[in-house]
């Protein structure tokens, strides 16, 4: 098929994910989904809007209000040969889960050496910035990044979320494929009819440049990007930005290249700074690159507070300006 | 609610016939085969309690005293069906067919233990309390979807009802018609916790009138009240009826664990008693006296047989490979990822530097 051929459509993120699932409970009659309102009412968030009136409640169940049920069920499911979807409402309820992930999902297939395997995708819309209730706008992707057994993905657009929900959906083992809330209908990206894979573990440079590094990931791209665009309108300074897109395994390979060129680095991500992933992109930089930086890296993210009250969310969110501060103090070093 | 869930019995403690029901299907040949597999497994139990207290293997689990629950419920199973056992159902696990090679390696730590034949669908056991159940609902989800008639069995005890995955499991099996046996073994405490503590619920049979799932109470040492309790679970379960849950009261014998001493906290005369009143093997051996079909040259030829097999499979265990660092790495994703071939190369690295 040459490139002309290629059907694409412009997207909101929450449409690159429906689109996903469509395609994939079409392809495979293993696929399902399983939820809290994600049958009739199409999810609190619309993101399996139809997918019950074109495949039915035995494919797109309405479960329980039980997260852990809903984790614990769907892994007996995966390792009888089905692929489930277990939508969590929001990432601040599936503490419940824990178990059933860190105990089992995860390790299913060590403890049997390779016998029983769960190939489980949960999806859970994460992250603050919306006006949400109390609880509902937690961001602890490092909680996920540190059981060892899943790999964590956070798409950022509706192109990666596509390609990334069809790649994680063929992935032998857990994925936990983390929306940012902030994201879901901010923009449209163009996106093929057709299915293709955005790799899991594969970076995207969003934007070159020569200066410093920028890494981030989930809504944070979109106050990223718009810093550093407002940064390089006053100063004379270039930077690359790199949405990581997988937070587990990381794309070591991106990050070195990257800081090679620049020498500098900044990581931005809304998680509380202590236990944060962006510890581990700074280990990755200090292994791989410790002698091509020209001043240290920097890191802006949210306090280690519990993520408050919508009415001081924008306190708590790594604004544009500390995120302009960050990159300006890497390189006036 | 103790009346409406009274403990069913079909063989009493002393050997008779309480239950007419089932009659013609207790045969001679049938309670000595179930007997025969209680032997087995008591054998092997008390086998591995010498072999830890002798440093052989690690920490122990003993079942004795619960053998007649675990092997009543296991051999109503058919092969392709799911089992679900916690840390303490090896009896009903090797009757079902896994390996005891593997079994036994299971007590020196080694992963082999979770690993059962080709074909028996057993889960490596429950952990963290209650936690299987709610795969036990899952994977006999997965059969219903594909409309077999396969079906699972998950084994917890009384002090797993007081956890949330029991009542969610309940609530799944009960919602979605799921083909699963919720077998509980009340053997009166959760360690050192008793039920009256555990529960204001004078039964645990009493727990399933909430989700509207059927619900029995049975003498679990009664190993003919167990199989053909369970049976009629499973054929209901095959049928699509649905879960059942089965209370199976019982009573562990020994400690928690080799770790645990259970003189700390309960009157372990009672073990001495019940050994007399209410044992599983006992009751079987005098209702075959009572039958006149006791015969104490049989009873020394299987324990002649059941300790050749547990004397080379000990050999076997001790004799097998040690476990290679790679087992820890080579199963935590399909292809392991870069972080963990770093740490691969690394720990090989020096380990090479440490043997030159």
């Amino acid at each position: 098929m040459n490139a002309t051929d290629v059907k694409v459509k412009k997207m909101t993120m929450i449409e690159g994910v429906r689109d996903a699932m469509r395609l994939m409970l079409k392809e495979n009659d293993d696929v399902l989904i399983l939820g809290e309102d994600v049958g009739i009412n199409g999810g609190v968030f619309r993101a399996t809007e139809g997918l019950y009136e074109e495949f039915g409640e035995d494919r797109v169940i309405d479960t329980p209000l039980a997260e852990s049920g809903i984790i614990g069920n769907s892994i007996g499911l995966a390792v009888n040969g089905f692929r489930p979807i277990a939508e969590i409402q929001f990432l601040g309820f599936i503490y419940p889960a824990f178990n059933q992930l860190m105990t089992h999902a995860t390790r299913l297939r060590q403890r049997s050496m390779g016998r029983y395997t769960v190939p489980l995708v949960v999806r859970a819309p994460y992250g603050a910035g919306v006006r949400a209730p109390e609880i509902h706008s937690d961001s602890v992707e490092g909680l996920f990044t540190q059981m060892p057994g899943i790999k964590v993905v956070v798409p950022s657009n509706a192109y990666d979320a596509k390609g990334l929900l069809i790649a994680s959906l063929e992935d032998p083992d857990p994925v936990i494929f983390l929306e940012p809330l902030r994201c879901y209908r901010s923009s449209r990206t163009e996106v093929p009819d057709e299915k293709y894979y955005v790799d899991i573990g594969k970076a995207s440079v969003l934007k070159e440049g020569e200066d410093i590094s920028v890494f981030t990931w989930g809504a944070m791209v979109m106050d990223t990007m718009k810093a550093v665009k407002e940064l390089e309108e006053k100063r004379n300074i270039s930077c690359e930005v790199i949405d990581l897109r997988t937070l587990y395994p990381l794309d070591k390979e991106a990050i070195a290249s990257s800081v090679q060129k620049t020498g500098r680095a900044a990581i931005v991500h809304e998680a509380p700074a202590t236990g944060g992933v962006s510890n581990d992109v700074l280990s990755v930089i200090n292994d791989t690159s410790f002698l091509y930086l020209r001043s240290p890296i920097e890191r802006v993210t949210g306090f280690d507070t519990p993520v408050p009250v919508y009415s001081l969310e924008q306190e708590y969110l790594p604004s544009s300006a500390k995120i302009q501060a960050a990159i300006e103090k890497a390189i006036d070093f | 609610m103790i009346d409406q869930f009274p403990m069913q019995q079909v063989i009493n403690g002393d050997g008779a016939l309480v239950d007419e029901t089932y009659k013609s299907e207790i045969t001679i040949e049938k309670a000595k085969e179930l007997y025969e597999y209680m032997l087995r497994a008591r054998m092997l139990d008390k086998k591995c309690v010498n072999l830890q207290r002798q440093g052989r293997i690690g920490t122990y689990v003993q079942y004795e005293g619960q053998e007649a629950a675990q092997i009543g419920s296991a051999v109503a199973l058919e092969q392709g069906d799911w089992m679900f056992p916690t840390y303490r159902d090896h009896a009903a696990t090797l009757t079902f067919g896994h390996s005891m090679r593997n079994l036994l390696l299971n007590w020196l730590g080694r992963y082999e233990g979770n690993v059962p034949p080709e074909g028996v669908n057993i889960f490596p056991p429950g952990i963290p309390i209650a936690s299987q159940l709610l795969h036990a609902t899952g994977a006999a989800w997965a059969e219903k979807k594909r409309g077999t008639d396969r079906v699972s069995i998950v084994y917890f005890g009384d002090g797993a009802t007081s956890e949330g995955d029991f009542h969610e499991a309940l609530n799944f099996g009960s919602v979605f018609n799921t083909p699963t046996v919720f077998f509980n073994q009340n053997n009166g405490y959760a360690i050192s916790v008793p039920m009256e503590k555990q529960m204001k619920s004078k039964t645990i049979a009493q727990k399933g009138l909430g989700y509207n799932i059927p619900s029995v109470r049975i003498d679990g040492n009664d190993v003919f009240a167990v199989y053909f309790t369970t049976k009629k679970a499973v054929e209901r379960a095959r049928a699509g009826e649905g879960p059942t849950l089965i209370e199976a009261v019982t009573w562990r014998y020994g400690a928690h664990t080799t770790a645990d001493d259970a003189s700390k906290y309960r009157d372990q005369s009672e073990s001495e008693k019940r050994r007399k009143t209410a044992d599983p093997l006992l009751r079987i051996e005098r209702y075959l006296k009572s039958q006149s079909a006791w015969e104490q040259s049989w009873l020394k030829e299987r324990e002649e047989a059941i300790t050749e097999e547990i004397e080379s499979t000990i050999k076997e265990m001790e004799a097998y490979p040690d476990p290679e660092f790679a087992h820890m790495f080579d199963h935590v994703f399909d292809t392991p990822t870069w972080t963990i071939q770093e740490q691969v190369n690394d720990h090989l690295a020096i380990k090479r530097r440490q043997s030159q």
